[in-house]
């Protein structure tokens, strides 16, 4: 048998002497990080697109929740503060982005345009991710007639294009801020989620030490919150970071489709909208909250890759 | 299978039963257990065929068989661990309770408690992602809803019971850090956490080298003797069993076909199987070239063939075996075996 790192030699004797424990491993550490997990951690570390994705991520949160601390880096922090005179003007002292059609600062808006990207984004996800574990779980561990209806379900929600689907229901509702879009596109965003954690949970069940925990009388609910969540960490969390950036797209596309948000919030996909009508006059306009949305979106897949690569033993 | 050879082999049970019942009474009774795996759009394929044998307190039955030949499978179903395209029929009863009527919820109260498992592969079946000391805990806290730090010194002393060096220091290590034969103590040490009535240690040396075998052996035993547990040992492995068992079933294609206190057995075969496989084992005494194989190849779950399963790879087959299914005939001295042409245990093929 294949003996991994840090194991003793020779095998469980009952001399104390053969069974010494290694010494390149002090217990404290050993205990305070799995194994898998350690190495994991390593490797990202010191994965130059994963540092930097990962900071982007951390940078564009904070903007998101304080988007004061950057909007008055250059003296005009205040998205609401317009001057007509300076409609769509270009980039001047201190307004390196310009203004837009309303003459605003334009790196204002765009700064203050994150929180509903992100917001939108990490709620949907959630909300979707939430959905996502129960149905996943509850159709990998019940019987087969649970299994099957939640199957059939999730195949009737992947049969909604997910564009029109979002579209036909956000334009029957009158309100549409930033639960109401994240809501829209987390009912359409969970059925690919509860795919993966449905097979991976099905793949987990089989595994050795699930049936040795059952041996051992462990109920579901045990099985399922010791052995089997932990189990499916990986998969989950690659493709919750992928479908946070989907999702930002998403709502910058249903935004600019006029369907998303309304007017006097703040989003790179209104930014955009506005854009449309003069773009060629003022590209300015289409580029800065394009470039926001474009590096987000980057960051977001740039990371669920970076965290499947690492965790991945196949692809070390 | 005919009418009459059920009622055949059931007479021979009967027959059989007063001799076994020396001891105390069965913790045990596995009675005409069939497997089949359900195909969806087939018929059912049927793996184990009308297993029936009795574990009593204290007492070690070792289940031998090859690959295929359903010894696993048989364990999976008395602990009612079947994966969900398996089927069990038959009755597998512990202390007079039929384990395979019973709701999952009683079941599971009984695994571990009652009925314990010792695996194979001691690194796929811990959780790598928990400490060794955290999964043993796991048991007393699902079953005596001990509280963490109650269960994790308890923990200890089981480590330190299985004579893991050490036990509060490796109580926070992983799987990996453990040798392959720490890991099957600390897999022995959770088994027997509650004090089971049935261990079931499925093929629980393979992965380890002799001399660590034996050492597992003997903690197994030692273990199962102080808390009067029974033991079915399932393994391949004949030489094992020998060291171990009390009596021994042979399982081929996925019946019993000879089932023997251990002494008998290895001393006169009664069925041709079983002295095929003595014949194959290689001894120190033998002389070097003397190993027979047994012909042929067993056949695959599904394909196994009419009438006697062993006639076609059996020396001594003749036309009925081809056409007629043998029961387990009880034969002399305890033993019985499902053979049309026993060899005459009086002719002693090996000693």
């Amino acid at each position: 048998m294949t003996e991994p790192t840090g194991a003793t030699r020779g095998g469980g004797g009952t001399a104390p002497a053969s069974d010494d424990p290694p010494s390149d491993t002090s217990p404290a550490d050993a205990s305070a990080v799995p194994f898998a997990e350690r190495s994991a951690w390593q490797l990202l570390r010191r994965s130059t697109v994963f540092v930097v994705s990962g900071g982007a991520i951390a940078v564009l949160l904070v903007m998101a929740v304080r988007p004061a601390l950057f909007a008055g880096w250059f003296g005009h922090g205040d998205p609401r503060s317009c001057n007509l005179d300076h409609s769509a003007q270009g980039p001047a002292p201190g307004h390196p982005f310009g203004f837009d059609t309303q003459g605003c600062d334009l790196y204002a808006n765009v700064v203050h345009g994150a929180g509903a990207s992100m917001g939108i984004g990490l709620l949907a996800t959630g909300c979707s991710l939430a959905l996502a574990l129960l149905l996943g779980c509850l159709s990998g561990m019940a019987g087969r007639v649970v299994d099957s209806v939640i199957a059939r379900l999730t195949d009737v929600f992947l049969g909604f294009p997910f564009l029109l689907g979002a579209i036909v229901v956000l334009s029957s509702v009158t309100t549409r801020d930033i639960p109401t879009v994240a809501g829209v596109l987390a009912l359409f965003g969970w059925p690919p989620m509860t795919r993966v954690v449905r097979a991976s949970v099905r793949s987990a069940r089989e595994a050795d030490h699930v049936v040795m925990a059952r041996s051992m009388g462990a109920g579901t609910g045990w099985v399922v919150r010791r052995h089997i969540l932990p189990h499916i960490l990986t998969p989950v969390i690659v493709l919750a970071s992928i479908t946070v950036g989907s999702v930002v797209v998403a709502e910058a596309g249903l935004t600019f489709l006029g369907v998303g948000m309304q007017a006097p919030a703040i989003s790179w996909g209104l930014q955009l909208a506005t854009a449309q009508n003069s773009f060629e006059a003022h590209p300015h306009l289409l580029l800065f909250p394009g470039l926001f949305l474009s590096l987000t979106v980057f960051a977001l897949i740039a990371f669920g890759d970076s965290v499947r690569d690492a965790l991945n033993p196949r692809t070390r | 299978m005919a009418d009459h050879e059920n009622g055949d082999a059931r007479a021979a049970r009967s027959a059989s039963r007063p001799r076994d019942d020396g001891g105390p009474g069965p913790v045990l009774e596995v009675e005409e257990l069939s497997v089949e795996l359900l195909r969806p759009g087939a018929a059912a394929q049927l793996v184990v065929e009308q297993v029936s044998f009795t574990l009593h307190e204290g007492e070690t039955l070792a289940l031998i068989g090859e690959s295929g030949s359903g010894k696993s499978l048989t364990a999976m179903a008395v602990l009612g661990l079947l994966p969900e395209n398996v089927r069990a029929h038959g009755s597998v009863r512990y202390r007079g309770t039929d384990l395979l009527t019973l709701s999952d919820d009683a079941l599971r109260a009984r695994r571990g408690k009652h009925l314990a498992t010792v695996f194979q592969d001691s690194l796929s079946a811990l959780n790598p992602t928990l400490t060794v000391g955290f999964q043993i805990a796991e048991v007393l806290r699902v079953h005596r809803g001990l509280s963490r730090r109650a269960a994790r010194a308890a923990a200890v002393d089981l480590l330190g019971r299985v004579r893991i060096p050490d036990p509060a220091r490796r109580y926070g290590d992983h799987p990996h850090q453990f040798s392959g034969g720490m890991r099957q103590r600390a897999m022995i040490a959770m088994a027997v956490a509650l004090g089971p009535d049935v261990l079931i240690a499925d093929e629980p040396t393979t992965a380890l080298d002799v001399t660590v075998q034996a050492q597992i052996m003997e903690l197994l035993e030692e273990l199962c003797a102080e808390h009067r547990s029974a033991l079915l040992l399932i393994t391949h492995d004949l030489g094992l069993a020998a060291g171990t068992a009390d009596r021994v079933a042979l399982m081929y294609a996925g019946r019993i076909v000879e089932q023997a206190p251990a002494v008998r057995l290895y001393e006169r075969p009664a069925h041709p199987y079983t002295r095929g496989l003595l014949n194959a084992v290689p001894s120190l005494d033998a002389p070097v070239g003397g190993l027979v194989p047994v012909p042929g190849t067993p056949p695959a779950p599904g394909a196994f063939p009419d009438g006697c399963v062993f006639h076609p790879r059996c020396p001594s087959a003749r036309d009925r075996c081809a056409t007629q299914r043998p029961a387990l005939e009880p034969g002399a001295d305890g033993r019985t075996a499902a053979c049309h042409y026993p060899l005459d245990p009086q002719e002693a093929p090996r000693a």
